[in-house]
């Protein structure tokens, strides 16, 4: 990959390697010397079957895991730091409690920074996220698809730089799916975050991305970075093009090679 | 907890639906549901209350009929008698307010002490291997047997009685909250952390919200276990309440006051119980929404 220009690397991943300890005493190697330069504003897509470490990548990220070797740097300026990262889960993982404007409000509250600010931001969320007539809803009376909307919302909240997203999609069912899947590149496109996509679907990964991070499993490790060179914006028709299957197909071969060299 | 999840799951997907456009509907099971559900509940209610009042009958009939003897069975009648009687002379509210007292403070004791100890042993895992096996153990213990004992220990005033009320409410109290404390989602917590949280505040916005619905659980056993052990410390010995009232209208075979006096009981445990469901349906408003209860139907 390009990595001319030093300044605009955000995350730097240094051969990070995380070993699990097993019940049986063993160890499993869950991630072996990932080494990922991610440059701001970049939609980086990673993908691989279960168990090849990608939600284990973005957990240490988010500083939820701590890794066994190798470093972590966010650059370029002091000021990136873990809580300039927003984390997106699998699950909504609402508080079902708390109405959708308050669960928006999850981090304020926990800084005890809620004010008319943070107020007006939930208010600019609810719209940019089609659930301005949800406000006061709780979250057991919203579809999969608004829930989850609340989970990206949520983090987005504190305006972070970096937003990871663990298979935020991959409890919807598939119409859903592709419609938040375009409504996130709607998203992305307004300020352009650095977004880090852990998918095991590989046309939801080139959909959406400008580099997809292929990862095989046992242990974790990065077989190729694939570019992902199509038009912005992206359309759902794009995965009909030629191109769109080329690049699929490839991801397809990156992943079967490694399952056959096993 | 798994069919009230299985519940949303469903109604989730009847709402994916409208969800791919920006512009959802409203719940289209609002409308129509209520309706129906009127139609359906308010008849359970009164055939309950007409069975009931039927039994009444049954037996008023019965005991007349057979002229059976006042010291085996009375009458409702006779009963309902002995009732107005003891309400109005002042000895079924005397003895009354003396067992709802032992009642509400061991049953208070009871929550403290439970709650306290539910939080140390989630929070502490040496608290939790020390001192969750010992309890585990004493649980096995029946705690009815344990009311002589205390008798002695503590004489046949009110204190023994609020002992006993707190030892027979602990045990539920404390399994229901250390499961509560527990339910939370490890995802959840997590989640929480990703925002910074600290562990006070996992345990704040996230753990107690989560433990309540297993603390009512809890609660709602207890308060009825609670009238129990109340009355059962008194047979025991004691000078006043509705249990010793109990022995005492039982020395004399005045049945017909025996059975007033388990009339008020089970009213004093029908309206502790409903306080309870009440509080917990309003603080615990979460698991009972619209949502849930049209899918009900």
């Amino acid at each position: 990959m390009p990595t001319s220009t030093d300044t605009d690397c955000v995350i730097r991943l240094d051969s990070l390697s995380m070993l699990y300890p097993t019940k049986s005493g063993g160890t499993v190697q869950a991630l072996d010397d990932v080494s990922l330069s991610v440059r701001a504003g970049e939609f980086i897509s990673i993908v691989g079957p279960s168990g090849c470490g990608k939600s284990t990548l973005l957990r240490i990220i988010m500083g939820l895991s701590r890794q066994t070797s190798g470093q972590v740097t966010f650059g370029p300026s002091e000021d990136t730091h873990r809580n300039q990262l927003g984390m997106v889960f699998q699950q909504p993982l609402l508080l079902p409690w708390r109405t959708v404007r308050k669960n928006l409000l999850t981090s304020p509250d926990l800084h005890h920074a809620r004010d008319a600010a943070t107020q007006a931001k939930a208010d600019e969320l609810l719209v940019m996220l089609g659930l301005e007539e949800f406000g006061d809803r709780y979250p057991n009376e919203l579809s999969g698809g608004m829930q989850q909307r609340v989970g990206i919302g949520r983090a987005l909240m504190h305006d972070p730089r970096i937003l990871l997203m663990d298979e935020p999609f991959g409890a919807l069912d598939a119409m859903t799916r592709d419609q938040m899947g375009l409504d996130l590149l709607k998203i992305w496109d307004q300020d352009r975050k650095t977004v880090l996509f852990v998918t095991h679907s590989i046309p939801e990964a080139v959909l959406l991305a400008d580099r997809v991070v292929v990862m095989t499993p046992r242990p974790g490790r990065l077989a190729d970075v694939v570019e992902v060179a199509l038009p912005r914006p992206r359309r759902l028709e794009n995965i009909n093009t030629p191109e769109f299957g080329e690049i699929v197909l490839k991801i397809r071969k990156l992943l079967d090679s490694e399952h056959s060299a096993h | 907890m798994s069919t009230n999840t299985k519940r949303q799951a469903g109604a989730r997907e009847a709402l994916a639906v409208p969800d791919g456009e920006t512009v959802p509907v409203e719940a289209p099971t609002s409308s129509d549901a209520p309706v129906r559900r009127r139609r359906r509940r308010v008849p359970e209610i009164t055939y309950s209350v007409l069975v009931f009042i039927g039994l009444l009958v049954v037996w008023q009939v019965v005991v007349e009929m057979f002229d059976v003897s006042n010291i085996l069975v009375p009458a409702p009648s006779a009963v309902a008698v002995s009732l107005v009687d003891g309400f109005r002379d002042g000895s079924l509210v005397s003895h009354s307010i003396v067992t709802m007292k032992e009642i509400l403070i061991g049953f208070g004791i009871a929550v403290g002490s439970a709650l306290v100890s539910a939080v140390l042993i989630t929070q502490f895992r040496t608290v939790e291997r020390v001192l969750f096996p010992l309890l585990i153990l004493t649980q096995t213990i029946p705690k009815v047997a344990m009311a002589p004992l205390l008798i002695v220990w503590f004489g046949i005033g009110i204190s023994s009685k609020v002992l006993t009320v707190a030892l027979i409410a602990f045990f539920p109290l404390l399994i229901n909250a250390v499961l509560g404390f527990r339910s939370a989602a490890h995802e959840q917590v997590e989640m929480l952390r990703s925002f910074g949280a600290s562990r006070m505040q996992v345990m704040r916005h996230l753990q107690i919200p989560s433990a309540l619905p297993h603390i009512f659980a809890g609660l709602e056993v207890a308060v009825i276990l609670s009238v129990t052990g109340a009355v059962v410390a008194e047979f025991v010995g004691s000078s006043e309440g509705l249990g010793y009232l109990i022995q005492a209208s039982n020395f004399t075979l005045d049945v017909a006051r025996t059975f007033a006096v388990i009339v008020v009981l089970s009213a004093v445990g029908i309206a502790l119980h409903a306080v309870v469901v009440q509080l917990g349906k309003w603080l615990v408003f979460w698991t009972a929404t619209p949502t849930n209860a049209a899918s009900e139907v």
